[in-house]
């Protein structure tokens, strides 16, 4: 492994593993004051639970997504010197303000975990609140950061020099809006299905816990929302990326050669040795009217690029798909769930659809992986879009495989730890007899 | 001597916020060590109040880290750029270190309160937190003894190890850890109202300011030799002697206070001290960010980062301080007392 490529799987298995808890931290507050406020509201003993748990949840993700970023606040530096060296001056700026977002999120976090009985319920259930939007903030503006690496902005390069730096105009570069909005949505999705998924597939066993519905209720109505708006989000982010970095685009939908009223490839096997993509549906005019929104558009394919400048063919396209999909089925969920709630039908009745929703658990996450994938994948061979070649940023530091190799353990080593304390401490169903009863329809609890 | 220009008001910054980590980072890495060598009849609880301190502002504590490394390659990228280059090793175990310490800590909190598991997390996080300090601490030595800073031919050893892997450079891990340890123990006595508890953390604290009259000493005597510019700049400049009267000072009023029992007098002080003894180490750098080459001038960004960076500094500032205060209120000023729940 050459030690261009140790930093880039370094790096990767880094953002891998800290986005699954920087996107709780984004998600997971929001649930937690919508159940608390439901407890202040009602009375209702089970939303305080449910609160309690979540935040429980919360602090254990949240203290691994903690140390997770400072490691990669840190792995900036150690493994692209030279990207930050080039960069820093021009994109820090939303860094800074994503440690301020950060340092709230931490600060009212430890007042919401550990000031229950400290505080009035009214500053409590604000603390949550603070928590829920510097977490989203924290989200936007590190994310305004890598969207500079796809449509850098605000710097102009004189005789080889960097002159005229603007970190306004950086930070709000061409990608930006296009970028956080699709991520925020993402971690609503995410989070929502992931705790809709595990109660929904509690329920399935024990379908009358009050418990449980409640939290998939809760769940679902931070989840669908973000899972309908998705695909819009989407269409908006793709149309950019047709214009910014048409390249990527390209790689993308594994298109090949350039023409006008471009067909949409679904699936399917890119071949980059033989220039096409074997076993994939194509729908005529579909790239075309995705990425420009006219049937006749001209859509470039990656031979009018020079071959050095292609990222990685079958990676990134199939990265793409599977996001897609998965955002799809989640999206048509969430109308399922939408439709029957409105209904006035009871969503726990319904089998099918909770079998649906617990598939669609992991979903939002692999999502969000995948997703990441195309973004990061998608960009190479550059570190900065038509700037800066990854190979130039890597640190000079040879063995690079060793450190790789350190995270990677170490990461495998929380993510199996965190999901055991999950399973024990929090997802485990409650057993109390009176939340059964609550819906039981013909009396007696079901334990 | 002092130049009121955009770059050295963001190197203040950053040794401001370096300050703050080593205040409060520090003292929580400083909880870690008490809860290594918990011992005598009060272990258990000696332990209790640790984590009562800590849980609600270890997480806090440590953004100050984030912040002093995102300032660098913000405002000086070439200095980050030289740091996470030369000192990549050192900087990796660190990195390992909070990682461990962090996660153990909240595993310990979460996990079930059965002894074994609760006392597997203590070891993971209390080693960490004794690790993690003196690599800290080596790194910042490494920077002031000059080879991080000059262009070193060589191979891998002398490139990525020789840097940081002096006697010098571990010398200030162990005054960093001597001091850490010091902060959390004079921090602690005023953590708990039970009376044999706040007398463990007394001794403790007594114990630990020698350790760093110790470590200091060492550090001094290895500096002659290792850290010429440092030594020359602790012993030669105009501020030095008032600087070193100060400290001396205040180390010793911190002990007195310990010996009557004068808490809050030495919570108060001992702050003082350490940031007195922080600020001997920048003002013996000034205007060198690293010795010998990287100037706060030379290595700044452009001004319209610094500026904006100001501003967005001074924004943020009217969010955080409030909240930081709000959270300090809650947690430091109502006595709860863990530790008293059990006499």
């Amino acid at each position: 492994m050459s030690d261009l490529l140790a930093a880039r799987s370094q790096m990767a298995v880094s953002l891998a593993f800290h986005i699954i808890f920087a996107v709780v931290g984004i998600g997971m507050p929001v649930l937690m004051v919508i159940a608390e406020q439901r407890w202040q509201k009602t009375g209702d003993g089970i939303y305080l639970e449910l609160a309690k748990r979540w935040s429980k949840g919360t602090a254990i993700l949240f203290a691994v997504g903690a140390v997770s970023g400072t490691v990669l606040s840190f792995e900036l530096v150690l493994l692209w010197p030279e990207f930050m060296k080039f960069a820093g001056g021009i994109i820090g700026m939303p860094f800074s303000l994503e440690g301020f977002a950060f340092f709230t999120e931490a600060i009212f976090l430890g007042i919401y975990l550990y000031g229950w009985d400290r505080i009035s319920p009214r500053a409590h259930i604000w603390s949550g609140v603070a928590v829920a939007v510097s977490g989203a903030a924290s989200g936007i503006f590190v994310v305004t950061a890598n969207a500079w690496m796809n449509s850098p902005a605000g710097f102009e390069i004189v005789g080889g020099q960097v002159t005229n730096v603007d970190p306004i105009a950086a930070m709000l570069n061409p990608a930006a809006f296009q970028q956080t909005l699709h991520m925020t949505l993402a971690a609503f999705t995410a989070t929502g299905f992931a705790v809709a998924g595990i109660h929904a597939f509690l329920l399935l066993f024990d379908p009358l816990n009050a418990f449980h519905r409640r939290a998939l209720s809760i769940a679902l109505m931070v989840g669908a929302p973000a899972a309908l708006l998705q695909p819009l989000s989407g269409d908006i982010s793709a149309r950019q990326v047709a214009a910014a970095q048409p390249v990527k685009l390209a790689a993308m939908e594994a298109h090949f050669e350039t023409m006008p009223g471009a067909p949409l490839t679904v699936g399917g096997w890119p071949d980059v040795a033989a220039g096409e993509v074997r076993y994939g549906i194509k729908i005529p005019y579909g790239l075309s009217l995705l990425a420009f929104h006219d049937p006749s558009a001209v859509v470039k394919g990656l031979k009018d690029f020079p071959r050095e400048d292609w990222p990685n063919v079958p990676i990134v396209h199939l990265a793409f798909q599977l996001m897609v999909a998965l955002g799809t089925y989640l999206a048509l969920v969430s109308l399922w769930a939408g439709l029957t709630a409105l209904r006035g039908r009871d969503l726990a009745a319904s089998r099918r659809l909770l079998q649906a929703i617990a598939l669609g658990g992991p979903m939002g996450f692999i999502a969000i992986e995948a997703g990441w994938t195309v973004t990061e994948v998608g960009r190479q061979p550059w570190i900065i879009h038509g700037v800066l070649r990854t190979a130039d940023a890597v640190t000079p530091m040879p063995g690079l495989i060793v450190p790789f190799l350190l995270f990677t353990l170490l990461y495998c080593l929380l993510g199996v730890i965190v999901v055991w304390l999950l399973y024990r401490q929090i997802i485990r169903s409650p057993r109390s007899a009176e939340w059964s009863r609550i819906y039981a329809p013909r009396g007696g609890p079901s334990v | 001597m002092f130049e009121l220009g955009l770059p050295y008001i963001m190197a203040a910054l950053l040794a401001l916020s370096l300050n703050a980590y080593v205040l409060f980072g520090g003292a929580d890495f400083g909880g870690g060590v008490w809860d290594l060598l918990a011992s005598g009849p009060r272990r258990n609880r000696q332990r209790e109040v640790i984590a009562h301190a800590l849980g609600p502002i270890w997480e806090a504590n440590h953004v100050w880290l984030i912040f002093a490394i995102v300032l660098t390659f913000t405002c000086f990228p070439a200095v980050a750029a030289r740091l996470g280059t030369v000192l990549h090793i050192p900087l990796t175990l660190m990195l390992i270190g909070i990682v461990l310490r962090g996660s153990a800590f909240t595993f310990r909190t979460y996990d079930s309160q059965h002894d074994t598991t609760q006392h597997r997390w203590g070891r993971i996080f209390s080693s960490a937190s004794v690790i993690t300090p003196i690599l800290l601490g080596v790194t910042i030595g490494a920077v002031a003894t000059g080879r991080v800073g000059e262009e070193r031919a060589g191979g891998f050893v002398a490139q990525y190890m020789e840097p940081w892997l002096t006697p010098f450079a571990f010398s200030v891990g162990l005054l960093a850890l001597a001091l850490f340890a010091f902060l959390a123990a004079v921090f602690l006595t005023l953590e708990t109202n039970d009376h044999d508890l706040r007398e463990d953390f007394r001794l403790r604290a007594l114990g630990s300011g020698v350790a760093v009259f110790l470590a200091s000493l060492l550090v001094l005597l290895l500096s002659s030799d290792q850290a010429p510019l440092v030594m020359a700049g602790l012993v030669g400049s105009p501020w030095a002697l008032p600087l070193h009267l100060a400290t001396g000072v205040t180390a010793i009023a911190v002990l007195a206070a310990l010996w009557f029992r004068r808490f809050v007098l030495a919570r108060i002080g001992v702050g003082l001290q350490v940031s007195l003894i922080f600020w001997g180490w920048v003002l013996a750098q000034y205007p060198l960010l690293i010795p010998p080459t990287f100037t706060i001038e030379g290595s700044a960004a452009p001004d319209t980062t610094l500026r904006a960076l100001l501003i967005a500094t001074a924004l943020g500032g009217i969010v955080l301080v409030p909240s930081l205060w709000y959270l300090f209120h809650i947690f430091k000023t109502v006595p709860a007392d863990p530790g008293a729940r059990h006499s």
